[in-house]
């Protein structure tokens, strides 16, 4: 690639922002007893380090599960163990079992910082740079502008560098990246061992299974399933479980170690949501509390059936007719479903549906909003309004998007057309849309605006917090019916455009 | 964010360029800041709180007003704002005083000020003529050269990490040498006179300004072969200049001259009691005089030659010493540093009389001149190396000469202010700052100049790359050896030692391009 320098500044400028952002504040900064999820990391590794491996995710006088107890599959607790050595290697004080808890110094969170930015480094930039290396039909201008708004991804840093997630988020996504693009570079097999990665890395991944699984099996139907589609279909579940046997290998020992494990990673009797998360249940709760009506068991089956019925259109026929770009789209609206319907959903779990919509190239800029109370908490307000408005700026100046606002553009063209074939007067269907945009940003920063500088009333002290997570379930139940419709009406207008050329 | 606008065709890439680098600035709020960011706040204090008989009296803390009235003049307008912000911070007695609204608020005061660099690098760029060479945004000499300005990482981390106000001053600085070119001399001059009296470590390049004023505005026209025409002389030019520069210092030095206070600010303004070095040897020739020195007493130990007990103590490793006895070659006294640098600056100033080569040849000439303070100047600070950077940047993008020069100046003086940030969570910022200038500047200059002969011959190559393992050595290699205990300024010795070489080789290489250029008249002929 002749503009090789343009690359390497993009992913400094990216390394620059992500390191700078860490010099700020960490979730639960010196507030004992609990701390936050930068404690809940660093108490893994102490676990991970001084238990063996059959006690990490029992109950025991050396490891109360009360307190941030590991609920995160195997791998995060490998990379857990693997910072506990250099950790120990560095200052034994920071992982001594028992009197490190609520460790907090200086050197230590510069440590935590490293690990993030290492990980990151070392996983999730590298398959950014691939994949935009790898997208087709475009200059080399644009993959690097590209690469500049996705390593920009402001909700990403945050989280990551700022708020400090309990899980790298950088390391799930970037396996899962990985996944994306080993499957739509026809590496089958090496994108569904990455994607095996992320799973075990955190269970949240599961959110993009369904594409990932709909799309192998629809090529295996693709090839027919007599011949070469057979042959891949059984490369593909040996390599699934064998890394998942790999991953697993020191838990099957024992019946009740696995078991014990999927009990810690699905925590069903948490109920149906907690705190604040921008999903339908919790802004259905305005109006009806249904967590207190229904028993558990019908709310789980409820969830279920809502999240399954949401997605089952597009992985059908993600199934029928696989294309890479109906899988991304599929990506991103599979984990809106499971978002917005699923079952205890964490309100940072938005960062699955994120990272696709960064991929499709279709600005996620509202998307992350809503994580902003979680930042204001943390103290990290001023990155985050920095990081946004970079974002912003990246995007604008590289994509020009608000000149691209034709219906072909908005890639909705051929839904309308099928729908004008009823509906004659069918014509503002690209206006409404741009204007949806416009309201919803705009709803969502005047929200940010009143959060931020007026006082609640003493009656709701939660009001704007629960307003700004049902103005994002609007949004996000928008955007849901949005991408459905980009995925059932997409292949149709590919072949039109076949036909055409 | 360079790469920011590559697509932007025709999008405001210079808005775009300029926003991305304050978003940057705002990111680096939280990081360390060094003892300046309390010498502003305390003459933020002193301006507010009392009067102005005072303002060069006051010596409760250690960190006394030594800028000119301008820059007093500018704190004391900061204050009112500040108030706004902070009551706390504007007590005098208030010492180590930074509360975070303190914090915030001199942080944007900074960023704030940049509004008018921002301004001059667009005016700058607009004069810019350099080669049309591909279509391309990101191969244009003006996106490359505002790039380099508004990127700049000196400024970046002495500004926004270290804490100065250089932004505004190094505005106010382009902004003049841009209006010279654009053949405004009064404003420019007038600019300059202004700036001068905000911080006088510009006088360094005001010989510069002075012979160019004089030479290409005083005196109307030229003879054919280029040589001064003696009776083209205009007395309304010389005048209407000397009454700018005249009135410009009332107004800063009057009130201070009718409270009969004048020797009391210029003795604040040029402290002579300080030593030839700083306690970190900026790159230039005496730091090279010092690490001979070292060597040759060193050696001399060794052979027998000198007499242990003669030697002072305060040997060079402790660094902290200001106060610096030579042990073998003499000892260097201020008037000497002074007659070194008239020395070193004459030559380009008879160049700039003699060959006149328009604005062009006056930026050099400022630039050679800065350059030569900087090499033989009494106590200079590292961070004095912008006065040359920045000038030179507008060069770079023109020539493919200057633009070798320039980034070894550059990279060299850059990496010499690495130990400016010495904190652990600093390190990766000035690595990853550093990195992208330096990958940023010399890719883009090289595609510009691609049609020409490479930038660097293999030495300077060699040298360039040898920046790496001297800052591996340095900052992570050393803190683990036994030395670190023995030896603790070996690192910052070696890397001035190391920079003052390749900062030396710019000088010279610069001197000897601007001797044997050719006159502007003969060039126009070929």
């Amino acid at each position: 690639m002749e503009k090789w320098y343009l690359m390497t500044i993009v992913v400094l400028i990216g390394l620059t922002v992500r390191w700078t952002v860490s010099l700020n504040s960490y979730s639960g900064a010196g507030k004992p007893p609990m701390f936050g999820d930068y404690e809940a990391q660093r108490h893994w590794q102490e676990i991970t380090f001084n238990l063996p491996v059959k006690q990490w995710y029992f109950n025991s006088s050396d490891n109360n599960l009360q307190y941030w107890g590991l609920d995160y599959p195997p791998l995060t607790a490998y990379h857990s163990l693997l910072c506990a050595y250099v950790a120990k290697f560095i200052n034994p004080d920071w992982i001594a079992l028992h009197t490190s808890r609520g460790y907090e110094s200086q050197a230590h969170k510069l440590f935590m910082r490293t690990t993030v930015l290492i990980a990151d480094l070392l996983i999730y930039i590298p398959a950014v740079v691939l994949y935009c290396c790898c997208l087709k039909d475009i200059s080399t201008k644009k993959k690097i502008a590209n690469a500049l708004c996705i390593l920009l991804y402001p909700g990403l840093i945050l989280i990551d560098y700022g708020h400090f997630q309990n899980i790298y988020n950088s390391v799930s996504l970037g396996f899962a990246l990985w996944g994306v693009l080993g499957v739509s570079c026809d590496w089958d097999l090496l994108g569904s061992l990455a994607f095996c990665l992320a799973i075990n890395y955190k269970q949240m991944e599961l959110y993009h299974s369904l594409p990932f699984f709909c799309f192998l099996l629809g090529k295996c139907f693709k090839k027919g399933l007599k011949g070469k589609g057979f042959v891949l279909l059984v490369k593909l579940a040996c390599t699934v479980v064998a890394s998942f046997i790999l991953c697993w290998l020191p838990f099957f020992t024992e019946r009740e170690q696995t078991l014990q494990v999927l009990r810690r990673l699905f925590p069903v009797d948490r109920g149906l949501f907690e705190d604040k998360v921008a999903n339908i249940w919790c802004s259905f709760n305005v109006f009806l509390k249904i967590r207190d009506i229904l028993p558990r068991h019908i709310q789980l089956i409820m969830s279920f059936c809502f999240t399954f019925l949401s997605l089952l259109p597009a992985c059908i026929k993600l199934i029928l007719q696989p294309s890479s770009k109906g899988f991304k789209f599929t990506l991103v609206s599979c984990a809106l479903s499971f978002f917005l319907f699923s079952f205890q959903v964490h309100e940072k779990s938005i960062l699955l549906v994120s990272l696709p919509v960064c991929l499709v190239l279709i600005i996620p800029i509202s998307i992350y909003l809503h994580l902003l109370p979680l930042l204001l908490k943390d103290e990290l307000l001023m990155p985050s309004v920095v990081t946004t408005m970079a974002f912003f700026i990246a995007c604008v100046t590289s994509f020009s998007i608000f000149e691209k606002t034709s219906e072909e553009e908005l890639r909705v063209k051929s839904f309308s057309i099928s729908v004008r074939k009823y509906l004659p007067c069918f014509t503002f269907l690209s206006r409404m849309i741009q204007y949806l945009f416009l309201i919803s940003v705009i709803t969502m920063v005047l929200l940010m605006l009143m959060t931020v500088t007026l006082d609640p009333p003493q009656k709701l002290p939660d009001l704007f917090s629960v307003l700004v997570c049902f103005v994002s379930c609007l949004n996000f139940l928008f955007f849901l019916v949005y991408f459905n419709i980009i995925i059932m009406w997409d292949s149709k207008s590919g072949r039109n455009q076949k036909k055409i050329t | 964010m360079a790469a920011l606008t590559i697509a932007a065709g025709t999008g405001n890439w210079f808005s775009a360029l300029a926003l991305g680098v304050t978003l940057l600035k705002c990111l680096l709020i939280p990081t360390y800041h060094s003892t300046d960011f309390e010498v502003h706040r305390n003459w933020l204090a002193i301006t507010h709180s009392l009067p102005i008989s005072q303002w060069y009296y006051e010596a409760t803390s250690e960190w006394t007003l030594d800028y000119p009235p301008f820059f007093a003049w500018f704190e004391y307008i900061l204050s009112h704002v500040a108030k706004y912000f902070d009551q706390e911070m504007l007590n005098v007695r208030n010492l180590n005083y930074s509360s975070s609204r303190t914090l915030l608020f001199q942080r944007f005061s900074v960023i704030f000020m940049d509004v008018l660099f921002v301004y001059a690098v667009h005016e700058c760029c607009k004069c810019i003529d350099g080669k049309k060479v591909g279509k391309e945004l990101t191969e244009k000499p003006k996106f490359i050269l505002s790039v380099l300005l508004l990127w700049n990482f000196g400024l970046l981390i002495v500004d926004h990490i270290h804490f100065q106000y250089n932004g505004f001053l190094f505005g106010l600085m382009l902004l003049s040498i841009a209006r010279l070119f654009q053949k405004r001399h009064m404003e420019g001059a007038f600019l300059f006179a202004v700036l001068l009296h905000f911080k006088h470590i510009y006088l360094y390049v005001a010989p510069a300004y002075g012979v160019y004023l004089l030479r290409s505005y005083c005196f109307t026209a030229n003879k054919p072969d280029g040589s001064i025409r003696w009776n083209s002389f205009s007395f309304v030019r010389v005048i209407s200049l000397g009454l700018v520069v005249f009135l410009v210092s009332a107004l800063s030095l009057g009130p201070f001259l009718a409270l009969n206070q004048l020797p009391q600010v210029f003795s604040r303004l040029f402290p002579f009691k300080r030593g030839l070095c700083h306690a970190y040897w900026a790159p230039n020739f005496w730091a090279l005089y010092n690490a001979l020195d070292k060597v040759l007493s060193v050696i001399g130990l060794k052979l027998k030659f000198l007499d242990p007990n003669n030697i002072p103590k305060a040997s060079m490793t402790s660094g902290l010493v200001q106060q610096f006895q030579h042990t073998v070659l003499p000892s260097v006294t201020p008037l000497a540093t002074l007659i070194c640098t008239l020395i070193a600056i004459l030559p380009s100033i008879f160049c700039l009389w003699f060959k006149p080569q328009g604005p062009r040849g006056f930026l050099r000439c400022l630039t050679l001149c800065a350059l030569s303070s900087f090499m033989f100047g009494w106590h200079v600070h590292e961070k004095a190396i912008l006065l040359a950077i920045l000038p030179m940047s507008l060069l770079s993008v023109q020539k493919a000469g200057d633009a070798s020069i320039f980034l070894i100046l550059t990279t060299t003086g850059h990496y010499s202010l690495f130990p400016l940030l010495f904190t652990a969570p600093e390190l990766p910022i000035k690595i990853l700052l550093m990195l992208l200038f330096t990958i940023y500047s010399i890719s883009s200059l090289k595609t510009l100049f691609r049609k020409e002969k490479p930038l660097f011959n293999w030495m300077e190559t060699f040298y360039l790359l040898g920046l790496g393992p001297l800052e591996v050595c340095c900052e992570f290699v050393f803190p683990f050896t036994s030395w670190k205990v023995k030896y603790p300024f070996l690192p910052l010795l070696l890397t001035s030692v190391y920079c003052a070489v390749g900062i030396t080789y710019a000088w010279f290489k610069l001197y000897v391009s601007v001797l044997i250029d050719p006159p502007v008249g003969k060039t126009k002929k070929q």
